[in-house]
């Protein structure tokens, strides 16, 4: 069977990709690092490849606001592009940095690249690093199922790192119920129990404690944690104490994704 | 015509921001404050319709749901009502402006032209009743660093305008000066060149019958400077030494550093050590592919003046260093040491052109933090020191690792090379830094020197790393080097110190023009690097770098005639012999001398509650939880971490070092630590030395590494060492890093030294006290063995390793009761290093569940730390700590800081196998985990002496630093 083929899209400021690309290679990826001036020179297209990953970073240092520089400059000048690959459903994940791309560029919650949604400073006013317990999908509070691809069979509660400075989710009322409505809450910040709480659980105030959320036909998930940080044991940061050695709980988030182009494309 | 854009969060949104400057000014005892605002101010300069301009605001600059904007004519002008002050904080000209570039490329992505420059300020409104003194106050202590920013008045054109540069070549007349002229150009010139020195460069431009340029004469500062050259660690020392008893030494020293530091490698010649003192990183082997290389540098005198900027340029500086070893390292991981003054001394006290030390410490972390995030380095070790001495010189200590292929590891430049320069542009930013820190700081520092201190752009440096890495992996240049302290000088000149070189200074690109042929040459602006570069390679080369819009420029070759030449519009401004250059330093000897002072031994009885001295010692700044620092630099980033700087049952307890594997798919791994402790050195810094070294080691055996391939790295931050009694506690130090580094086996790699580090006040200059900082890298073959310090489990047996003595000068513990004493902390290197290797193997052999080393504040501090972290309490003996001391006393036990001693856990299962494995180490078996959340502890007679509850413990341990 042919490997699904992965661009990792980077450009000035960019700094996870290696480690996304690595993730996406252990789940039996092709991948390929690509700066997003190749695409715009058309020395290469986004359409030669099945996944797109946005990782984490500082693209333009994040300078006016977080990912907005790199937001623009999908929305503006690979526009038409990107349409294309949504088109033919093809699978889209933005962390962190990533997903503050998409978001401003108005690819997530919705198409339309009309920004709905945003992304900003957290309520500590400052970047933290720090592990996170997440609520996922099928086990959401949320009225309706949710239909992302990239996170099917995860278990109740995943553990995953979050390391940012513009973190908290906001929205209008309607649109969080809008949200909730089509099933794209996809993760929340809780505490170890699985409940809601405050900080640092939810470690930057977001509204209703999303971590992230994927768009209506569940191909494009953005997400502030980082599931490329924790797809091995060693990378927990009890694993000493806890010792469930094994594989890491953002591994299978890759592995979706990856098995959905196998199935699907 | 200039374009004021304003951007605020909106009213009814929260705005953290907002609310940390409300606590900072309530903090500063300022409460009449009702309201702040701030915006950020974007002034664009250029010609736009309206529309556009329109555009610009909504589709770039402001958040749709959080943000709204403002376009105003004239904003320098509002006018201020009763009760609300308006200012705008603006960058001075020529200070970096990290902004300028993205705000550039985003509004052209938009598809408008027009836009020609763009400078960005802040916007503050303050609210309430306050007295001018008040606001002076606000704005001094808080929103205004006069070194880098002002008040923008009426006028917003100046922050662009910089005058046109017309060529005129000035001479400085050297050959007609006597000793007081000389000295006077030194001083006039920022050259901070002394008498012998002056005196020499005369001497050989009497030789070759002229009188040099400004431009020489500033190439020979900054090569000559301390910074490049360290000629008093290089230099000839005559070393006098008396002991209490009246014993004394006289020895001659004709290179310190080679015949302490180097000499240890040299001798113990380990075979993995791959390249020592030579490049600008020390190498080691790390597997079959690749090489491992670590750098620390310090940005001190940067960091007192502009903690933003200096912290930030001193982090973006050191990974320049390992970038610049061999052709290039990836950097993988960052490290940092600080030593601040207290965060709550008193305004009233600082001295004059002092910034606080919390707003040093702000600073500086906010400066480490964003430049290290945003190349994506993870920050993974380090530690803070605060003590009133360094009020007016804090210590920045900065480090980077980088991983580099075995075949990249050397570097050769080839004459007919061509000399590229790489990365940011050229700027009047950092002029005199190298020269500047051989300074002492003074009231005046923060005006004059002002240009000396330069903020970072980190993605310039992102995109530069993520390109060169490219460029080295197909081969394409001979040599690298960066550019730091002295710029293009000390980078071309130390590059093209055997074969020569010539450079046409008009090819350098500049931020802006105005910049005088000196001042390219001498600039430091940052995210710079220096290729030698083969003809045949230059075209595939740039155009590598142009692909991701990083600048690169030949700006001239390599030669073969041994002369440094200068042109500016083909005009010879600098005609140099290398050999005068880099070897014409005059043979100075420097007198050293170290008297022993001998220290009051406190006397006192054993206080009655040592609880609350327990919870007192956690609670000082030295010991307590560095977390709100930690939290800020990402820590994982690359994905390699293994053993992070927090761990523990709740994620927060003090791990002893930093365990990352470089290589994702591999098990081998590194573990990074450090060892600082300025307090002993006030008593004697030979035993510093040791302390610093067997503290750094010890953390390493503490999460599962062993000394087999262990290197460590110097860095000495003294005093003026022109002064006898500063050089004399210096050439002690380094005796004692000779002798434990060698009796326990490990080679420096690297080092580095600042020098000067005093604060001048009228007439009295204060000097911090010696500091030395030792890190340690080592490798460890297979991660999955490594442990942390937190508690496992019930019923686990504790013991302590080590013996402990009476040694409590300088500790935590008199420091609380007010005294510093004389019992400062020995090392016995051999004995030391046969315990630390026996409990290695323990671990190693999963024998040890958890290990915690014994530092400041002793056996009491280790235990509350392994208990709270582990979230389990502990049931402890004191009678059964290995002890020499004679009158027993259970403060003395409990927190004395003798050094080699470690407290383990481990499984009553294992008892004997453990026991077995550390026969021969003094060894006490001191208690069990127990189930409760108590920590209780029986003294030498057997009655209780300690009973906390473990959340009482890390309260007392966590509350001093939330800030």
């Amino acid at each position: 069977m042919r490997k699904p083929k992965v661009i990792v899209l980077r450009t000035a400021g960019t700094n996870c990709d290696g480690e996304t690309a690595f993730a996406f290679e252990r789940v039996g990826a092709r991948t390929e690092l690509v700066h997003i001036n190749q695409i715009i020179r058309k020395e290469k297209s986004l359409l030669e490849y099945d996944i797109l990953a946005i990782p984490g970073g500082f693209t333009y240092g994040d300078d006016i606001s977080a990912g907005k520089i790199l937001a623009n400059e999908l929305k503006y000048i690979l526009r038409e592009e990107l349409e294309s690959f949504l088109r033919e459903k093809r699978p889209i994940i933005g962390i962190c940095n990533g997903f503050q791309v998409l978001v401003k560029a108005g690819i997530l919650p919705g198409n339309g690249f009309k920004q709905k949604v945003t992304l900003t400073y957290n309520d500590s006013g400052k970047f933290e690093d720090r592990w996170v317990y997440l609520r996922t999908p099928e086990h959401q509070s949320t009225s309706a199922p949710v239909k992302c691809i990239w996170t099917k069979n995860l278990p109740e509660i995943i553990e995953l790192p979050v390391a940012h400075g513009e973190g908290k989710f906001v929205a209008d009322k309607e649109v969080i119920e809008e949200l909730k409505k089509n099933g794209q809450i996809v993760f929340q910040y809780v505490d170890r129990e699985g409940n809601l709480a405050g900080y640092p659980y939810n470690p930057n105030g977001s509204l209703e404690s999303i971590a992230g959320i994927c768009d209506e036909t569940g191909l494009i998930l953005g997400l502030m944690p980082h599931p490329e940080r924790h797809i091995d044991y060693l990378q927990h940061p009890r694993w000493v104490r806890e010792r469930h050695f094994g594989k890491g709980d953002g591994l299978k988030i890759f592995r979706n994704g990856v098995e959905y182009v196998k199935k699907n494309l | 015509m200039i374009y004021s854009i304003e951007v605020k969060i909106k009213e009814d949104f929260f705005d953290s921001h907002r609310e940390g400057l409300k606590r900072d000014i309530l903090d500063l005892g300022i409460s009449s404050v009702q309201a702040v605002e701030v915006a950020q101010i974007y002034f664009l300069k250029g010609e736009v319709s309206e529309k556009d301009l329109k555009k610009i605001c909504i589709n770039l600059l402001t958040d749709p749901l959080t943000q709204e904007f403002k376009i105003s004519a004239s904003l320098s002008q509002q006018a201020c009502s009763a009760g609300e002050f308006i200012f705008v904080v603006a960058y001075n000209p020529g200070v970096m402006d990290p902004w300028e570039e993205s705000t550039l490329k985003g509004i052209r992505d938009l598809g408008i032209e027009g836009i020609e420059a763009i400078r960005t300020a802040k916007k503050y409104v303050l609210k309430g009743i306050l007295t001018q003194k008040e606001l002076n106050f606000i704005l001094d202590k808080l929103l205004v660093n006069k070194t880098v920013q002002h008040i923008l008045a009426k006028d917003t054109d100046f922050i662009f305008g910089n005058p046109e540069y017309k060529f005129k070549l000035i001479t400085v007349d050297i050959l007609s000066a006597d000793k007081k002229k000389l000295r006077e150009i030194s001083l006039q010139g920022q050259l901070f060149l002394n008498d012998a020195e002056m005196f020499q460069i005369k001497k050989y431009f009497e030789k070759i019958r002229r009188n040099p340029t400004d431009c020489e004469l500033e190439t020979i500062a900054q090569t000559w400077s301390e910074h490049c050259k360290h000629k008093t660690l290089r230099g000839r020392i005559e070393y006098r030494e008396v002991t209490s008893n009246q014993r004394r030494l006289v020895k001659k020293i004709n290179n310190l550093l080679k015949e302490t530091i180097m000499k240890v490698t040299e001798e113990l010649h380990k075979p993995w050590c791959v390249s020592v003192f030579k490049d600008n990183s020390g190498v080691i082997r790390f597997d079959e592919d690749y090489n491992i290389c670590f750098k620390v540098e310090t940005h001190n005198h940067p960091s007192a003046l502009e903690p933003y900027g200096g912290a930030n340029t001193g982090i973006g500086g050191v990974i320049r260093d390992p970038l610049g070893t061999g052709l290039g390292a990836k950097p993988i991981a960052n490290t940092d040491v600080f030593c601040f003054g207290p965060p709550d001394y008193p305004y009233g006290k600082l001295p004059p052109g002092t910034l606080h030390p919390k707003r040093i410490m702000k600073g500086v972390v906010a400066g480490v933090r964003d430049y290290g995030n945003k190349m994506g380095i993870p920050t993974v070790n380090g530690a803070v020191i605060f003590d009133e001495c360094y009020i007016g010189n804090p210590l920045v200590y900065c480090g980077t690792i980088g991983l580099i292929p075995k075949d990249k590891s050397f570097k050769k430049v080839v004459p007919g090379d061509l000399i590229v320069l790489v990365g940011g542009r050229t700027g009047r930013d950092g002029i005199h830094g190298a020269t500047f820190s051989s300074a002492e700081l003074t009231v005046e520092s923060e005006k004059i020197s002002a240009s000396a201190v330069q903020m970072g752009n980190p993605i310039t440096e992102k995109k530069m790393v993520d390109t060169l890495l490219k460029a080295r992996d197909l081969g394409l240049y001979h040599a690298i080097t960066d550019c730091g302290g002295g710029g293009l000088s000390s980078a071309v000149g130390e590059m093209g110190e055997n074969c020569g070189a010539r450079v046409d200074l008009d090819k350098v690109p500049l931020k802006y023009k105005g910049l005088s042929y000196t001042e390219i040459w001498i600039s430091e602006a940052q995210e710079r690097m220096i290729l030698a570069v083969p003809e045949k390679n230059l075209d595939r080369l740039l155009e590598i770098f142009e692909q991701e819009n990083v600048e690169a420029s030949v700006i001239g070759e390599f030669t073969n005639d041994k002369h440094l030449r200068l042109f500016y519009t083909g005009n010879l401004v600098c005609d140099l012999e290398m050999e005068f250059l880099h070897h014409g330093l005059p043979d100075i000897v420097r007198k050293a001398v170290w008297e022993k002072k001998k220290f009051p031994e406190p006397r006192f009885p054993c206080p009655e509650d040592l609880n609350n001295i327990l919870l007192k010692i956690l609670s000082s700044y030295n010991v307590c939880s560095k977390e709100w620092i930690i939290r800020q630099y990402d820590h994982e980033v690359q994905g390699g971490s293994v053993i992070k700087p927090l761990v523990g049952i709740n994620n927060d307890g003090p791990s002893d070092a930093a365990v990352i594997r470089p290589r994702l798919d591999s098990p081998k791994g590194i573990v990074i630590s450090c060892g600082i402790n300025p307090k002993y050195g006030e008593i004697d810094p030979y035993w510093m030395a040791g302390s610093c070294i067997d503290e750094a080691l010890r953390q390493i055996i503490a999460v599962g590494g062993s000394l087999k391939e262990v290197a460590i790295l110097d860095n000495f931050c003294w005093g003026n060492t022109n002064k006898p009694d500063r050089l004399g506690s210096l050439v002690r130090c380094a005796f004692g890093c000779y002798t434990m580094a060698k009796d326990y086996g490990v080679p420096f790699i690297s080092g580095k030294d600042s020098l000067n580090n005093e604060y001048k006040i009228g007439k009295k200059s204060i000097s911090i006290p010696g500091t030395l900082l030792i890190s340690a890298i080592g490798i460890i073959e297979d991660v999955s063995h490594c442990i942390t310090l937190d508690l496992k489990n019930p019923k686990n047996l504790i013991y302590i390793v080590g013996e402990t003595f009476p040694e409590l000068g300088g500790s935590e513990y008199y420091h609380l009761l007010g005294y510093l004493g004389n019992s400062v902390p020995q090392v016995n290197p051999k004995k030391g290093r046969r315990l630390m290797e026996a409990l290695s193997r323990a671990i190693n052999k999963g024998l040890v569940l958890s290990c915690h080393d014994c530092s400041e504040g002793g056996i009491g501090v280790t235990l509350a730390e392994m208990a709270f972290s582990g979230g389990w309490g502990m049931e402890i003996f004191l009678g059964e700590v290995p002890y020499k001391i004679k009158n027993l006393r259970n403060d003395f036990i409990l927190f004395s800081e003798s050094n080699t001693r470690f407290i383990v856990e481990v499984e009553r299962k294992k008892k004997k196998e453990f026991e077995k494995e550390l026969r021969g180490i003094p060894l006490g078996l001191l208690g069990c985990v127990s189930e409760d959340r108590f920590l209780k502890i029986y003294g030498v007679d057997g009655k209780m002496i300690i009973c906390l509850d473990i959340d009482t413990l890390k309260e007392a341990w966590q509350s001093p630093l939330k800030l």
